[in-house]
């Protein structure tokens, strides 16, 4: 029942192209555009030793992969406009059911996009052991987790209209605080190390041998991911309660 | 103590308002499991309201709803009821095929996917995505993704709206079918004849109460009074009313219009009382205007 129910909801995403394209190709584009026409070197002393190839994929990752966590969830807006949530609540379909769908509906389009972005950058020069790779694509998917959760919340509280035009300024913000376009330095990376996108910025650290996150990472991701989750939760409870 | 029976549907003492609007005014209510009963009445009347309770999808003020001897969401959880809703629409990038094989797969039993378009006869559009169907079929469509659950209960609100002519034939005969198979079916309708020749049973409904309770053929009776129309001069409606077998009554100055289940007793009554009446006439009422009258008389007596 479950991975029936997953399979077209799966389907449902992957015709809709026009709902992903957006948080498949801007990153792309963005990457060809802003990581080829950096100077190396001056580029290497404001990242902290990150090349530009590796420092954008990653980046600009984070920033595609917020766009399709967020649209997952989002699409319950989407859902509640066409009354089809009401349908669900006759049938046997359980919430969490319903709910994972979407968080993986958003993750598999964050995958197609994590393929298209490290195809970018390995052709643009990015190198790293598979064993740093596989470290990082982890810190990267775990640091969408507070977004997946966001998208749930805001599929709940706002309106199919308004969910492109709040999840476009969404992606836009993080991206620009998080450090997806530019490395942050001074004021705007001590507030960048508030937001879980600049942690998956710095997941690009691991890549040329760094660390993985300190406490302060984990305690960034872990603190937004738990109070977006309680949103989300509470925003899910009164959506459907009976009335 | 003997054992109770099981319902279908049970409303004890059901009220349910929104806002300052009483939806549903103390409603008692039994469907015993393979009757197939219409909720009929004018737009308003509480049908969909009391049929959102039947659902889960409200919860009423005040009284109990069971379904199956069950809180009707633990119900519909258990996958024992089929709901087609009035209104929203179908989720999009899908076709009506897979849209009904989703729906199948949530429930613990379901009808063969195939079967299913055959029996409701959207073949030819099964393979259409939904975002391209007309209104009728976007209802039919709906009708199949109730269907195919094979629950013990269907619930349909306003089952043939938007559906042209054809596409209501083809779903009542399928109806036909699947209320002969033993299930129990709640239809709300505000056509008097859908429910005259589909149910076994009518429940009529007005602002919010149930006005008539009975058998298609006992409902038809009563809607199928006569109206009797004459002059009498310096009569009081409550003397009117207390004649036999009058329904309502109507002045206008010295002409009287009374509408009647039983014309004869009502006739007779009348010369006997006042033998000074005149110009009489007698009319078969329409099925609708005594329905109308049905329910307005009601409703005068609810305010």
């Amino acid at each position: 029942m479950t991975t029936t129910y997953l399979k077209y909801e799966l389907v449902r995403t992957l015709r809709n192209r026009m709902g992903f394209v957006f948080s498949l190709a801007f990153p792309v584009v963005t990457f060809l555009v802003i990581a080829l026409s950096q100077q190396e070197a001056g580029f290497i002393r404001r990242s902290g030793g990150i090349p530009p190839a590796t420092y954008y994929m990653v980046g600009l990752l984070g920033f595609g992969g917020i766009g399709a966590v967020l649209s997952g969830g989002g699409r319950i807006a989407v859902d509640r406009a066409l009354g089809w949530n009401r349908q669900l609540l006759l049938t046997p379909l359980k919430p969490w059911v319903y709910l994972t769908s979407k968080v993986v509906n958003g993750y598999a389009v964050a995958g197609m996009t994590l393929i298209v972005m490290y195809a970018a950058g390995i052709a643009a020069g990015a190198r790293a052991p598979f064993e740093r790779w596989v470290e990082m694509t982890a810190l990267v998917l775990i640091g969408l987790i507070p977004y997946a959760a966001m998208g749930i919340w805001l599929g709940h509280v706002t309106t199919a209209d308004a969910i492109g035009p709040i999840m476009g300024g969404t992606m836009t913000l993080f991206g620009l605080l998080g450090g997806a376009w530019f490395p942050l330095g001074g004021w705007m990376r001590v507030l960048g190390e508030y937001l879980p996108l600049y942690w998956i910025t710095s997941a690009g650290r691991v890549a040329i041998g760094g660390d993985g996150w300190p406490m302060k990472g984990w305690l960034v991701v872990g603190c937004w991911s738990s109070v977006l989750a309680v949103l989300a939760a509470r925003a899910y409870r009164v959506d459907t309660k009976r009335r | 103590m003997t054992t109770q029976m099981t319902y279908g549907i049970e409303f004890v003492g059901i009220s349910k308002s929104y806002g300052d609007v009483k939806a549903v005014r103390s409603i008692d209510l039994q469907i015993a499991p393979g009757e197939t009963v219409a909720l009929l009445g004018p737009n308003g009347a509480g049908k969909s309201t009391a049929i959102d309770m039947m659902l889960g999808l409200a919860v009423p003020d005040a009284g109990t709803v069971r379904v199956f001897g069950d809180e009707p969401r633990a119900a519909a959880k258990a996958g024992r009821i089929g709901g087609m809703l009035q209104l929203g629409g179908l989720i999009p990038f899908l076709t009506v095929r897979e849209l009904v094989s989703s729906v199948a797969a949530l429930y613990p039993n379901p009808l063969d996917v195939d079967d299913v378009i055959t029996m409701t006869a959207i073949g030819d559009f099964a393979g259409r995505h939904t975002n391209k169907l007309s209104g009728g079929q976007i209802q039919r469509a709906r009708f199949a993704m109730a269907l195919v659950a094979n629950t013990d209960l269907l619930i349909l609100d306003e089952p043939t709206v938007a559906m042209d002519v054809e596409g209501r034939r083809e779903f009542w005969t399928t109806m036909r079918g699947v209320a002969a198979s033993g299930k129990t079916v709640v239809f709300a309708t505000h056509y008097l004849d859908e429910a005259d020749e589909y149910a076994d049973r009518i429940v009529l409904m007005s602002q919010g109460k149930i006005v008539a309770d009975g058998a298609s053929t006992e409902i038809r009776g009563l809607a199928a009074g006569q109206v009797v129309r004459a002059t009498l001069a310096g009569v009081q409606e409550a003397e009117l009313l207390a004649l036999a077998g009058v329904n309502s009554v109507e002045l206008r100055g010295d002409a009287i219009v009374l509408s009647c289940t039983d014309s004869d007793a009502t006739v007779r009554d009348l010369f006997a009382s006042y033998p000074t009446v005149k110009n009489l006439s007698v009319a078969a009422a329409g099925l609708e205007e005594a329905f109308l009258q049905l329910t307005g008389n009601r409703e005068r007596e609810a305010v």
